[in-house]
């Protein structure tokens, strides 16, 4: 699906993937997030392999799927607080205007709400690099603010973000990555090749 | 990295509260499949003691299969399984925690319940503790099997019935030894043995299961 990625990110960059539907911004996010492995090629964080230990490689990820991976049983507090290790929940919260709602159970979320909720995980994990895939998606004009605050805070203290996106983010002075979604051929035997160097 | 495992744990447990039918659900299909077989088989009370630890080691065997299915399966299709494996936990502990509240929440509960329906079956009081002693290793060993079976159908089409497939016949080691020390307690014979080898048994799979467990969610996530 990909073929001949190649980038690199210092402390505090931000970077744009575009491209057609179908291009591989998603599954790029995926093996960036050591989730999916490469057919080849590699991605270093200072040098070493994320792909020869996957878990110590998670934890300077977070990572923003399509789906919020809420358990619509449990309160939003409940859903966040395995991702917090103990730091506290409420800076997160009050950054997406969650703080009122700690206490309700996820079904009755909307979906602005939900994915409010996620990116507050997001901002939890306290992970140095945030894989966002369509961050923006269902918020409300407000929300993208606050979403664009959480990410200027976020790459002031030294923080990367890689984000897909269709519509404008709020992602100052940030690179920009155009996947020209390949062709079928390509796609059959394509092979991935990805030389990361995030210093 | 304990604090993590404890906490999957802990919200697997609130989840099971929360959900309590899906708790109760494999109890109570225990119970009501244990009860079955004397109406059934008819009311012969030498015949249902014979056959009690054998009834019950299959009933609690196909109780414990029923939130399998579900153990995995909920977190992939709500992308908490993405997450799960960002915690920087390895897989195999991820998997070992959700095993380890499975067992909480499935095992624990068929183990107590296991007491009643062997009263009701006839079964003598002195070979209670040895049923028990048997079910202890035995559910574990279920939900070590069952959570590795359930990891590894993640994302296959109809896994439902795949898993099944996978776990009966390896647990029947289990189904045998754990049946057959009953049986031995209830004749005089030396029981020991048995609970020894379903012990084995469990010291095998608590390493090895959770390490393909791990494998299967990670292939399942890409």
């Amino acid at each position: 699906m990909l073929d001949g990625v190649s980038l690199a990110m210092d402390a505090g960059d931000a970077m744009l993937l575009t491209g057609p539907n179908g291009a591989g911004k998603s599954t790029l996010l995926r093996v960036l997030a050591g989730l999916r492995k490469p057919d080849s090629g590699r991605i270093l964080w200072h040098g070493a392999d994320a792909f020869e230990d996957r878990s110590m490689h998670a934890r300077h990820i977070a990572y923003l799927g399509h789906q919020e991976a809420l358990k619509p049983g449990l309160t939003l507090t409940e859903n966040l607080s395995l991702f917090a290790r103990g730091r506290p929940l409420a800076p997160a919260l009050e950054a997406f205007e969650l703080l009122e709602l700690r206490e309700l159970p996820a079904r009755l979320l909307s979906a602005g709400q939900k994915r409010r909720a996620a990116l507050a995980r997001i901002v939890l994990a306290d992970a140095a690099l945030w894989l966002l895939d369509e961050p923006s998606l269902g918020l409300d004009a407000r929300a993208v603010e606050r979403l664009g605050e959480a990410l200027a805070l976020h790459r002031r203290t030294g923080g990367m973000v890689i984000a897909t996106t269709h519509v404008p983010l709020p992602l100052p002075e940030a690179g920009a990555l155009a996947l020209p979604g390949a062709p079928l051929e390509a796609a059959i035997d394509g092979a991935w090749g990805a030389a990361g160097a995030w210093a | 990295m304990i604090a993590i495992f404890w906490a999957i744990v802990a919200r697997d447990l609130r989840l099971a509260l929360r959900h309590g039918a899906d708790t109760l659900g494999a109890v109570l299909f225990f119970i009501l499949a244990g009860a079955l077989f004397p109406l059934a088989l008819g009311p012969s009370p030498e015949l249902l003691r014979r056959m009690a630890p054998g009834v019950i080691w299959v009933c609690a065997l196909l109780a414990a299969l029923l939130p399998l299915d579900r153990l995995f399966g909920a977190e992939l299709e709500d992308g908490s399984l993405d997450q799960l494996l960002l915690l920087g936990l390895p897989p195999s502990l991820v998997a070992l925690a959700k095993i380890t509240a499975h067992w909480l929440t499935t095992g624990l509960p068929l183990l107590i319940a296991a007491m009643p329906l062997a009263i009701m079956l006839g079964l003598p009081f002195a070979t209670l503790p040895v049923l028990l002693a048997g079910l202890l290793p035995g559910t574990l060993i279920l939900s070590l099997l069952g959570g590795m079976a359930a990891a590894i159908v993640l994302g296959a089409r109809r896994g439902g019935v795949l898993l099944p497939l996978l776990v009966l016949p390896l647990a029947t080691p289990g189904l045998i030894f754990g049946a057959a020390a009953v049986d031995a307690a209830r004749t005089g014979l030396p029981f020991a043995p048995d609970l020894e080898l379903l012990l084995a048994f469990f010291a095998g799979a608590l390493p090895l299961a959770p390490l393909a467990a791990g494998a299967g969610l990670r292939a399942a996530a890409e």
